[in-house]
């Protein structure tokens, strides 16, 4: 059973990893771009994320914003986000892409640098994500502690706010970050960018503990690194969500030349994961 | 007040907005600064190094001939091309290397643009017994060719980063996701006053010693302070060392020169200040060349150095404040200058440096219709000389590169 009770600390996302958690597993998040290969194509990638192999697969999805200053992605990110924007990707079509989320039943946040909401308005932002269904924003270069007019615009329209919390933070710092996020908070498993690795990470449990010990009424996901079934059955044994994107990103090699095979290779892994996440709590 | 705040802000420009990875370096970085700052051994080997090793004080030049062609103006020059590694940008480097050994690190990394920065990162490294690598833009490497050689030939590694503009935003941008990476042994040595809190902050101060030494110098032997002081803006890192100690001083107008490459007009130029808007880049929030959407745009400029479409979150607050004015100045103006320079003076400026010049001589000539009775002093930072420059000057103005004349041996 899900020891997360607070549902103002849980808004809409941390509810959804509470529900997850009743039914005796971790929440599983997938991560893609949209707008790679084109826009049209990243909203069957981002159905088939959710419908996995057998019609299960990630309870949220991340959807990336491309931005031609990924200061957190590694390679597999930024070659698709670089063909995106060359492709014509709006800030706009992240709401598209919210909407097809929601349609699947999975919660759709978004996942952005902050200079795109800035630039698009962080109250207009919040509302047309809202609108379009989105439950929540992913900031990974938004300082907690510097963004009063995320907070309000956040709020109005109530959408949760994660924030990330690394290796090298201190207990302060995952105390202030963890006190401003609403639905869960994300954990950096390395020191790095992101990008799929083959073993996974020493640090991992023990940030997900230092985050427990310090606030243990927000859910904590591991995110970076994770690549398969067997990670994410790992990493879902003791973290609340297990989070997965550059690995799902590798499916859709062809580049878009053969998007059925991407698409089934794509499912596949998401169905794993899910499986992964299934049995992370025997 | 003096700025930054605790939190790194001037005003509403400044900050930290970094993956929190990075937070608890910053935090270290500028708890490292602090402490060594306030420690008195610090700046005698800093002062040491300085005068030893770089050559400082530099001295300040009046550029007589020059100045003839600039309405009433005298022109003098600030000469941190006289440094050791030709430009002002190892007075930043000696600084943070030695914070770099106290905070125990082993490694640097740096980007580059010009390759001055690099030479002078690769160069404390060397000294110091440091670990280096440099990133630059893939465009940089072929337009800064010698300073690549340079670097290797110093035992740095130089990695072409062949993502976006392939320049100095993209450099930066790698070295931020090295950094992530490697923090627990790596500092980032920036290079100009961007970036997130400390850096605006730390490097001004590690800059500042131009305007100690200038302010210093004009009044014991010029005859007291100048009317204008003159420096060019990539990131902003000499000119807010130019800037500095004289922002207290009513009287000394303080003129920025962005570069306006082919033109404002034309979208192809690296005037952050006067085309760009308030943003968020490189982690702090201040003036960005960027696209309604908020994606970066691309910036060009003939000099590597100025070539960024991002600027120190200082001089964003200077300018809203008015306390200085920054002015942008094209491709063709700055090479007439370094053209100008060079055969009235005997000094071949850097690029750069060739847009403070320009920018200068026009105020000069501005300053001489608008007001003829006035003979201003305007002091301009000659950040670095011109010898990474040569290749670039050649294809400019159309060069043979072979003798003028072949002549026989002595009758
Ligand atoms: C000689 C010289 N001047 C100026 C600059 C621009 O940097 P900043 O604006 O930080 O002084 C550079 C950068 O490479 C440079 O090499």
């Amino acid at each position: 059973m899900s020891s997360f009770t607070d549902a103002a600390r849980l808004g809409n996302t941390g509810a959804v990893v509470s529900s997850c958690l009743d039914a005796g597993r971790p929440a599983l998040v997938g991560y893609l771009p949209v707008g790679y290969p084109c826009v049209a194509q990243s909203m069957e990638a981002f159905r088939a994320v959710v419908e996995g192999s057998d019609g299960r697969g990630a309870d949220i999805v991340e959807i990336g914003i491309p931005y031609s200053d990924p200061l957190m992605d590694g390679l597999v990110i930024q070659h698709a986000t670089v063909k995106a924007r060359a492709r014509g990707v709006h800030t706009r079509d992240a709401f598209t892409a919210a909407e097809t989320v929601a349609a699947t039943g999975a919660a759709p946040m978004v996942m952005t640098y902050w200079n795109l909401i800035e630039a698009y308005g962080p109250d207009r932002f919040a509302r047309d994500l809202a609108s379009a269904g989105g439950r929540g924003v992913i900031t990974p270069d938004l300082p907690p502690d510097d963004c009063p007019e995320w907070f309000e615009a956040s709020d109005a329209h109530n959408l949760d706010r994660v924030f990330l919390i690394a290796p090298s933070s201190t207990d302060e710092r995952i105390a202030l970050t963890m006190g401003s996020c609403r639905g869960w908070v994300y954990a950096t498993s390395v020191m790095g960018v992101t990008g799929a690795r083959s073993a996974t990470s020493d640090a991992a449990p023990v940030i997900v503990g230092r985050a427990r010990a310090i606030d243990p009424t927000v859910p904590v996901g591991i995110g970076l690194g994770v690549s398969n079934g067997a990670q994410a059955a790992e990493i879902g044994g003791y973290a609340d969500l297990v989070i997965v994107g550059s690995a799902l990103l590798k499916c859709l090699d062809s580049d878009g030349a053969d998007m059925p095979g991407d698409l089934r290779r794509l499912r596949a892994l998401s169905g794993e994961l899910a499986a992964g996440v299934a049995s992370a709590r025997p | 007040m003096s700025l930054p705040t605790d939190t790194g802000h001037f005003g509403q420009f400044g900050g930290r907005f970094v993956p929190e990875a990075l937070q608890a370096a910053l935090a270290e970085l500028t708890e490292a600064f602090d402490a060594a700052w306030a420690d008195p051994s610090y700046h005698a080997e800093l002062e040491k190094l300085q005068r030893d090793y770089s050559g400082r004080p530099t001295p300040i030049t009046v550029a007589g001939n020059f100045s003839r062609q600039c309405g009433n103006a005298t022109i003098l020059l600030k000469r941190e091309d006289l440094n050791h590694t030709g430009a002002h940008k190892i007075n930043n480097v000696l600084g943070q290397a030695l914070l770099t050994k106290r905070m125990g690190k082993t490694r640097v990394i740096a980007e580059t643009g010009a390759g001055q920065h690099g030479v002078a990162t690769a160069t404390a490294a060397a000294l110091l017994g440091l670990e280096c690598r440099v990133y630059m833009g893939e465009v940089d490497t072929q337009r800064q060719a010698l300073n690549v050689a340079r670097m290797q030939l110093l035992g740095a590694e130089v990695y072409a980063v062949a993502a976006g503009s392939r320049t100095l935003k993209d450099a930066m941008n790698e070295a931020m996701r090295d950094w992530v990476t490697t923090v627990e042994d790596t500092h980032y040595l920036i290079g100009t006053v961007g970036g997130p809190h400390p850096f605006p902050y730390l490097v001004r101060e590690l800059q500042r010693v131009i305007s100690t030494e200038a302010r210093r110098q004009m009044i014991a032997e010029h005859g007291g302070l100048p009317d204008y002081v003159a420096a060019c803006v990539g990131g902003g890192s000499n000119a807010i060392g130019m800037f500095y100690d004289f922002i207290e001083d009513p009287s000394v107008g303080l003129y920025g020169f962005e570069a306006e490459g082919e033109g404002i007009a034309t979208g192809r130029h690296a005037a952050t200040i006067t085309a760009g808007s308030p943003g968020v880049l490189h982690g702090a929030r201040t003036y960005v060349l960027q696209d309604e959407e908020g994606q970066t745009i691309e910036s060009h400029s003939i000099s590597a150095g100025l070539d960024y479409p991002g600027v120190g979150p200082e001089h964003a607050w200077l300018a809203t404040t008015g306390r200085a004015v920054y002015e942008p100045v094209t491709d063709a103006d700055a090479m007439d200058a370094f053209k100008q320079l060079t055969r009235t003076e005997g000094i071949i400026p850097a690029i750069e440096s060739a847009h403070a010049v320009a920018g200068a001589k026009r105020l000069g000539l501005r300053l001489a219709q608008e007001r003829p009775d006035l003979h201003p002093k305007i002091l301009v930072c000659l950040s670095g000389r011109g010898d990474k420059d040569v290749a670039t000057a050649f294809d400019w103005f159309g060069l043979p590169g072979v003798p003028d004349k072949t002549v026989g041996g002595l009758e």
